[in-house]
């Protein structure tokens, strides 16, 4: 069989690029049990339980205010547990490095794993969403849905900061190890699931001003009082900016 | 009719390259003041030892690490800073693959593809390496040689101008390698540079057009294949013998041969140039006197034996 091995060098359109490479991103993602597991498994059985413990949660609505929660605890599997994991090992094989080679460009992983991330929480945001209305939830009359969106946004930029971070900084089993650590740890004391005021009154305020408590304080705020979480938006921003800097500063490809 | 003379294009220019590295407390000279150039329709095969700077200098040419000193361009442009221009016309094939564990391999030369804007028909390059039949094989489960195969796949998918193969045949059996070779000969034949790195020196002698060995960082030779042998040790002339003979007794017989240097049992190695008369001279004088003569041969040096030669480790 011949081949043309002329050279005829160019790049594809860089919305190509960006669109295959969410696509690779996307398809690999699905093919690893382990991240499905924590990214959609655990939030929705997390739901079912959670909306049967009105006893144990000491509430009349466990559903209500444990919805939240969830939806926090699946940005942070996805933008934090899974990304970090799945930078590490990227790196570790060499992935990272080859890809920065081809017409795709370090700035092109980058977005394109972004899209990636976005496209894979809308998706966890239909699942959970149709679960919790057959589990009965309903949404409040006049929720400020765009303070919702501001919100994930924001605690998407920076969980996927630090867990680049993470990735970009240590070896890739140290990066797995403290990745699950950590969201074990947010799960537990994090301000996720409970509300930060909830928790034991050292850990109160300085959760309040974490990341994982910004988002779960601010996503009850929208969807419990269905008023805007003026105090969390500018931690989560604050947090967005100081992972995006600290990222670029430390984050190594290879 | 005139003569036309070719100016061979320079696809990489790299002058007075020095990369340091810090260590602890010592500072590691990887590359010390390397000036090489490699052309456009030329196979150029950087070899040297382990640690002699072949990555360091490889991997600055492709943009990966930054200069300590000195300068490199590619088509004139600088790897690092014009890496956006650069990255769709040069082809980079890694040591270590380099892809995720579980994609499969005729997705993930799909996906690469899709990157280009002209790229190679992926399924006949995938039959032309013998991979098509793993198209559906992850990574994770593709046996050494096939990695190569896909990474080199991976590099010339995009017809790149400028195609740099990182001991492309390690781990490839010899129908892979022997299709490798012919790959990377029809690459330079269509006009793109090609750079290899490799510890094959048959694979270096055999393909290069232009050889550099390096050794500690410095450039200890260079030139075409031809040019290097040339310089090389003599040739030397190979006796074999049925069983043990007295040597001695050839070498006071013959004495242009000079002293034997016994190699392997009953092989014995004379450094002289060989010719058809000493030739002659010598199994005559074997049949005059019963030695059980099985083979006389000339050996050419090999680049290996030049490269052995160059690169010797000073033993402390």
């Amino acid at each position: 069989m011949t081949l043309d091995l002329r050279p005829k060098p160019g790049a594809a359109p860089w919305s190509k690029r960006l669109i295959r490479h969410m696509w690779m991103e996307l398809r690999l993602l699905s093919r690893q049990g382990e991240q499905l597991m924590i990214t959609v498994f655990v939030p929705l059985l997390g739901l079912v339980l959670g909306s049967r413990a009105g006893s144990v949660l000491d509430t009349a609505e466990p559903l209500a205010l444990i919805f939240p929660g969830i939806i926090a605890l699946a940005i942070v599997s996805m933008a934090f547990t899974s990304l970090a994991i799945g930078t590490g090992f990227e790196r570790r094989y060499g992935v990272l490095k080859h890809l920065g080679a081809t017409p795709l460009s370090p700035q092109g992983l980058v977005w394109g794993k972004a899209l990636a991330i976005v496209v894979a929480e809308i998706i966890q945001g239909i699942l959970l969403f149709t679960a919790a209305v057959i589990l009965g939830w309903r949404a409040l009359p006049g929720t400020p849905w765009w303070a919702f969106l501001c919100l994930v946004l924001l605690a998407t930029m920076a969980f996927a900061g630090f867990a680049l971070l993470l990735a970009g900084a240590f070896r890739a089993e140290i990066t797995l190890a403290l990745a699950n650590l950590l969201f074990v740890l947010a799960l537990a004391f994090g301000g996720l699931i409970l509300p930060s005021d909830r928790l034991p009154s050292v850990l109160a305020p300085l959760v309040a001003y974490s990341p994982t408590g910004a988002i779960g304080d601010g996503l009850r705020t929208v969807l419990l009082d269905g008023s805007i979480p003026w105090l969390q938006m500018v931690v989560l921003a604050a947090w967005a900016v100081v992972t995006t800097v600290a990222c670029v500063r430390w984050f190594r490809w290879e | 009719m005139a003569r036309l003379l070719v100016v061979p294009r320079a696809a990489v220019e790299v002058d007075n390259l020095s990369m340091t590295y810090r260590k602890a407390n010592s500072e590691l000279i990887a590359v010390d003041r390397l000036s090489i150039t490699m052309n456009v329709g030329e196979i150029t095969s950087i070899l040297g030892p382990n640690g002699a700077g072949k990555t360091s200098t490889i991997e600055a040419c492709e943009g990966f690490r930054k200069p300590t000193s000195g300068k490199i361009t590619v088509f004139g442009l600088d790897p690092i800073k014009d890496a956006p221009q650069l990255r769709p016309r040069v082809g980079v094939m890694l040591q270590e693959g380099g892809a995720w564990l579980g994609v499969r391999a005729g997705e993930l030369l799909r996906y690469v593809a899709s990157l280009h804007a002209h790229p190679l028909p992926v399924n006949e390059l995938l039959e032309r390496l013998s991979m098509h039949d793993h198209q559906q094989t992850t990574f994770r489960r593709l046996s050494g040689g096939q990695r190569q195969r896909l990474s080199l796949a991976i590099a010339i998918v995009g017809r790149p101008e400028l195609v740099f193969l990182d001991e492309p045949t390690a781990g490839m059996d010899p129908h892979a390698r022997r299709e490798t070779w012919e790959i990377i000969g029809e690459l330079r034949a269509g006009g793109a540079a090609v750079v290899l790195s490799t510890h094959h020196m048959d694979e270096a002698q055999e393909l290069s057009d232009r050889v550099y060995i390096l050794n500690h960082g410095t450039l200890a030779a260079s030139g075409t294949p031809v040019q290097l042998l040339r310089d090389a040790a003599e040739a030397q002339l190979v006796v074999e013998f049925g069983g043990a003979v007295n040597i001695s007794r050839l070498e006071l017989a013959i004495p242009e041969l000079g002293s034997a240097e016994a190699r392997a049992s009953n092989s014995y190695h004379f450094a002289v140039q060989s010719t058809p008369a000493l030739i002659a001279d010598v199994a005559s004088w074997c049949a005059r006197h019963q030695f059980d003569l099985r083979s006389i041969r000339a050996e050419q040096p090999t680049l290996e034996e030049r490269f052995l030669d160059l690169t010797k480790k000073v033993v402390r």
